[in-house]
């Protein structure tokens, strides 16, 4: 099949950016959206210019690496799927396709479609743990978890960090990763302890990291290729609200 | 060590394999592992951590430490080094320390926690690690491996892991290859995220307790070497470009392995074996670089475009029925051919195991089914996965239960439906056994370079069974690194390195020229051109099944493959800023380094061991035909300028019986 990239090329922070149109006339249906994007810089490269820069890794949905907006959507237009799993048999024959980077006022662009994600880290950093140094950890079997618990614990804690729901949000907000750990964390008796000083340490670190607020549009979990429901910001926010009422 | 010059290879093919050619080697001095305590197995550890000296609290902070990786043994040990109280400076090429690939394992971890009551033990899991290995790894290690798995458990619970869990609140677990007991740990099709995140968390704490200073985006290059210690390593920020030396008491490897040598294989795109290859070369043996693992359960390859393949987890194997079309050539749809002509080759050749049988022999299997013509999908490279049976027995939700984001996962990536169409599956290129050599503390034969994960060697011998892999990273990070390092860095500080020390300005100007070099060959082919090429050799002649003749060939073309790709790469732009295609070029140019000793071991090792099957060496049923009298070592490679020198280590067995492995 024939496809038209229109890519996001910017040279780095500083430079302004723009569009650029590329042909590919040789892609196959059972390619990947990236492995399109490598038989592009393959060419570009043997050409001598200089290919397209973007995020990944794994290739198998679950690093969190990838990040392209396409056709104006983060990771594109198949639900619950990351861009690496994206095949191009969703695609039209001739069809001309937008690519462009995250934007966001917390991820800034390093080149061409990559961005700085690592006011996320700084998210975990502040509280997205338990403390339990090595070695202190009683019998796994000491503390009986419910299964439903255990469950809603592990449906938030599948976040791959990857980004989208930030990209996604008018807001660039990035509650849908932050209430996402609180929520995993939160759940399981191990971590319920430091419940308080978690969720405020994580929402004031989210601020510092220029991340807006939450306003409840929920477009981040309608992009989110692991499917985190909106709920965990409710559920985040009666924390956050319980740890103030408590003072601590 | 002092090498004797002994030429036991043929020199037939050292002429097209020019000055650097690997086509012979030389024998050099046996080496041993001097830091195994003696005696009784099971008390070696304890032994060993009794005997282990420490370093008094207030004195660790004048003890740093550099860890370059942050998978599950690189995040675990940075996380607890830095709880001890030791400054860590850890290093990931990711743009986050949560990405590296410890991520995508599926499938879980085994601990002999016997909480099925089946008959589990510390005892059991060492020796099914044993005997999973093909007899090539060391016992103290293993059974070391074993002891601390339990520990694994508890540590990851109480971190807030949310493995799976049954009805009355209390861990699940499930089988894995090579075991007749349920001692696999897991969280859904997701343990290996679920550890991952778990150990970067808790290196996430001691980030903002200022413990841990993280260089994301950063490759380490080259080791520093300063008077025969390991004293910091020489990176590249992949961001600014800029190429910076930190220096440390102690250098931790945990880079994980070097499946990408072969192109494809289930490892991430930026999977590469440069810091352990920079490291052998200056003067870490390496150990068994021929023992690679092919994973039986991959999706199979779709085209020419392929950049990576896919792993379906081996618990898919605790269900699922793996079969080919009992005659080759039918093309009926796989519902279509009655049960009568199906072959469910794994439950015929091995009963008692059935489809549960090791990697290695699930893998060699499909090949011969496929290589007989009866191989299924385009190209006939493909055998059936089933779960037709499954869902009949247990209903569709319970299967979904289980298994539902792999199934998801492959429809995304086939277009089919696994729920209604047999998965096909066919080998991939997965895990490496070997890498570098190191002693019971895990330290290499540079003094002060630690090495830890899939970028040792040290306990899977030639195959390593399946949901072993985030055992022995945590085992290592968590539990054993924290004291032998302590032991190490007892001794310690060490004379400082000054800036203008010659060793370390030769390191330093060597990592410049490679860099300036790999920039203005201006050639006219991709690095991924060579790196294509070189994994189709790799897995045409160093795969699945090897004989003389295809790797005395492979050996011919790799040097000339180098010759071409130091003479026609082509890499646009500049090392001042993200340079993707420089980065590529480099692994690349260390990959076609690397691939040359893979082969040359795989050549000089003239018998069958787990991953490693020649050809020449085989039973009259097919199996792996080991010879104990002349292999049962540890082949460590030290690295020179002319060929390479062999240094065994011998393997002794006190408390397991040498056997031919019967999974039938």
């Amino acid at each position: 099949m024939k496809l038209t990239l229109r890519i996001w090329r910017q040279k780095g922070p500083a430079d302004r950016g723009g569009m650029v149109a590329y042909d590919v006339p040789d892609a196959s249906a059972d390619m990947s959206f990236l492995e399109l994007l490598d038989v592009l810089n393959e060419r570009l490269t043997e050409s001598g210019e200089e290919p397209v820069a973007f995020d990944h890794d794994c290739r198998e949905g679950i690093c969190g690496a990838c990040s392209l907006v396409i056709d104006g959507v983060p990771h594109g237009p198949q639900k619950a799927t990351t861009t690496c799993q994206l095949h191009l048999r969703h695609f039209r024959d001739g069809q001309t396709i937008d690519v462009e980077p995250w934007r966001a006022a917390a991820f800034p662009v390093v080149k061409d479609l990559v961005v700085d994600r690592s006011g996320l880290d700084r998210i975990i950093e502040a509280g997205g743990y338990v403390t339990a140094p090595t070695g202190s950890a009683p019998e796994a079997h000491a503390t009986p978890i419910a299964k439903a618990d255990a469950d809603a614990a592990f449906e938030a804690a599948t976040c791959i960090g990857c980004g989208a729901c930030v990209a996604a949000c008018p807001n660039g907000s990035a509650m849908l990763f932050t209430a996402a750990k609180a929520t995993h964390l939160g759940l399981l008796p191990q971590g319920r302890v430091e419940q308080d000083t978690r969720v405020e340490a994580m929402i004031h670190a989210h601020d510092e990291a220029d991340f807006g607020g939450c306003t409840n549009t929920g477009e981040c979990t309608a992009v989110c290729p692991k499917g985190i429901p909106l709920g965990v910001i409710g559920r985040f926010n009666g924390d956050v609200l319980g740890a103030l009422w408590r003072g601590r | 060590m002092d090498p004797h010059t002994e030429y036991t290879e043929n020199t037939e093919s050292a002429e097209s394999a020019g000055r650097t050619g690997y086509a012979r080697y030389t024998v050099g001095a046996e080496i041993a592992d001097h830091a195994a305590p003696a005696g009784d197995l099971a008390g070696r550890w304890e032994q060993r951590r009794l005997a282990a000296r420490l370093v008094n609290p207030a004195n660790r902070r004048r003890l740093p430490v550099i860890v370059v990786g942050t998978g599950l043994a690189g995040a675990s040990a940075a996380a607890t080094l830095a709880e001890l109280g030791h400054p860590v400076t850890s290093f990931c090429y990711q743009d986050s320390p949560r990405r590296a690939h410890s991520i995508a394992a599926q499938g879980g971890i085994n601990a002999a926690k016997n909480y099925r009551g089946d008959g589990d033990s510390v005892a059991r899991l060492f020796k099914d690690t044993i005997k999973g290995g093909d007899f090539r790894a060391r016992e103290s290690n293993v059974h070391r491996l074993a002891e601390v798995s339990t520990q694994i458990i508890d540590q990851c619970v109480a971190q807030g892991v949310p493995f799976a869990r049954d009805y009355g609140g209390l861990l699940d677990t499930r089988s894995f290859g090579g075991a007749q007991v349920s001692r696999t740990f897991y969280a859904r099709g997701q343990t290996g995220q679920q550890l991952l995140l778990g150990a970067y968390q808790a290196m996430s704490r001691q980030v903002a307790a200022g413990n841990v200073t993280v260089h994301a985006r950063t490759e380490m290059l080259d080791l520093v070497v300063v008077d025969g210690r390991a004293r910091g390593v020489v990176v590249r920020d992949l961001v600014t470009g800029e190429v910076t030396t930190h220096l440390a008491e102690a250098v931790v490897l945990a880079t994980g392995g070097y499946g990408n040598a072969y192109f494809l294989s289930t490892n991430a795109m930026g999977c590469n074996a440069s810091a352990v290859w920079r490291a052998h070369r200056r003067g870490a043996l390496f150990a068994n670089p021929c023992f690679t693992q092919i994973h039986p359960t991959c999706i199979p390859v779709s085209g020419e475009h392929q950049s990576k393949l896919t792993l379906m987890s081996e618990s898919l194997r605790n269900d699922g029925r793996v079969w080919v079309p009992t005659t080759g050539g039918d093309t009926r749809a796989p519902g279509n051919i009655p049960a009568a002509e199906r072959d469910y080759f794994l439950e015929r050749m091995y009963p008692a195991f059935g489809n549960l049988v090791p990697r290695d022999i699930a893998s060699r299997a499909a090949k011969r089914v496929c290589d007989e013509g009866r191989g299924v999908g385009p190209g006939g490279l493909g055998v059936y996965l089933d779960f037709a049976d499954a869902i009949e027995r247990l209903g569709a939700p319970a299967v979904e239960e289980k298994y539902g984001n792999l199934f998801a996962m492959y429809e995304r990536i086939t277009g089919e439906d696994p729920y209604t169409v047999p998965m096909r599956i066919y080998p991939a290129v997965h895990y490496t056994m070997g890498g570098l050599w190191v002693d019971y503390d895990l330290q290499s034969t540079i003094p002060g370079l630690f090495v830890i994960g899939e970028a040792n060697f040290s306990d899977h011998g030639a195959n390593r069974l399946g949901a072993s892999a985030l055992m022995q990273g945590l085992a290592d990070g968590y539990f054993v690194l924290p004291t032998t390092l302590t032991h190490y860095l007892a001794a310690g500080p060490f004379a400082p390195v000054d800036a203008d020390d010659p060793e370390l300005v030769a390191t330093q100007a060597g990592v410049q020229d490679r860099v300036k070099r790999l920039l203005t060959i201006d050639g006219d082919l991709s690095a991924d051109h060579f790196h294509r090429e070189l994994g189709l050799l790799m897995w045409e002649k160093c795969g699945m099944e090897r004989d003389a003749a295809g790797l005395r060939e492979a050996l011919a073309r790799i040097p000339e493959l180098r010759a071409q790709f130091w003479s026609r790469l082509r890499v646009p732009g500049t090392g001042a800023g993200l340079n993707q295609s420089l980065e590529k070029a480099g692994r690349v140019a260390d990959f076609l380094e690397l691939a040359e000793l893979m082969c040359l071991d795989a050549l000089h090792r003239e018998e069958s061991c787990g991953g490693h099957f020649r050809a020449e060496h085989q039973s009259p049923g097919g199996e792996a035909a080991r010879d104990d009298e002349a292999f049962a070592y540890v082949a460590a490679w030290e690295y020179t300028d002319g060929p390479p020198i062999l240094h065994r280590e011998r393997l002794t067995f006190d408390n397991v019986t040498l056997a031919t492995r019967n999974y039938a």
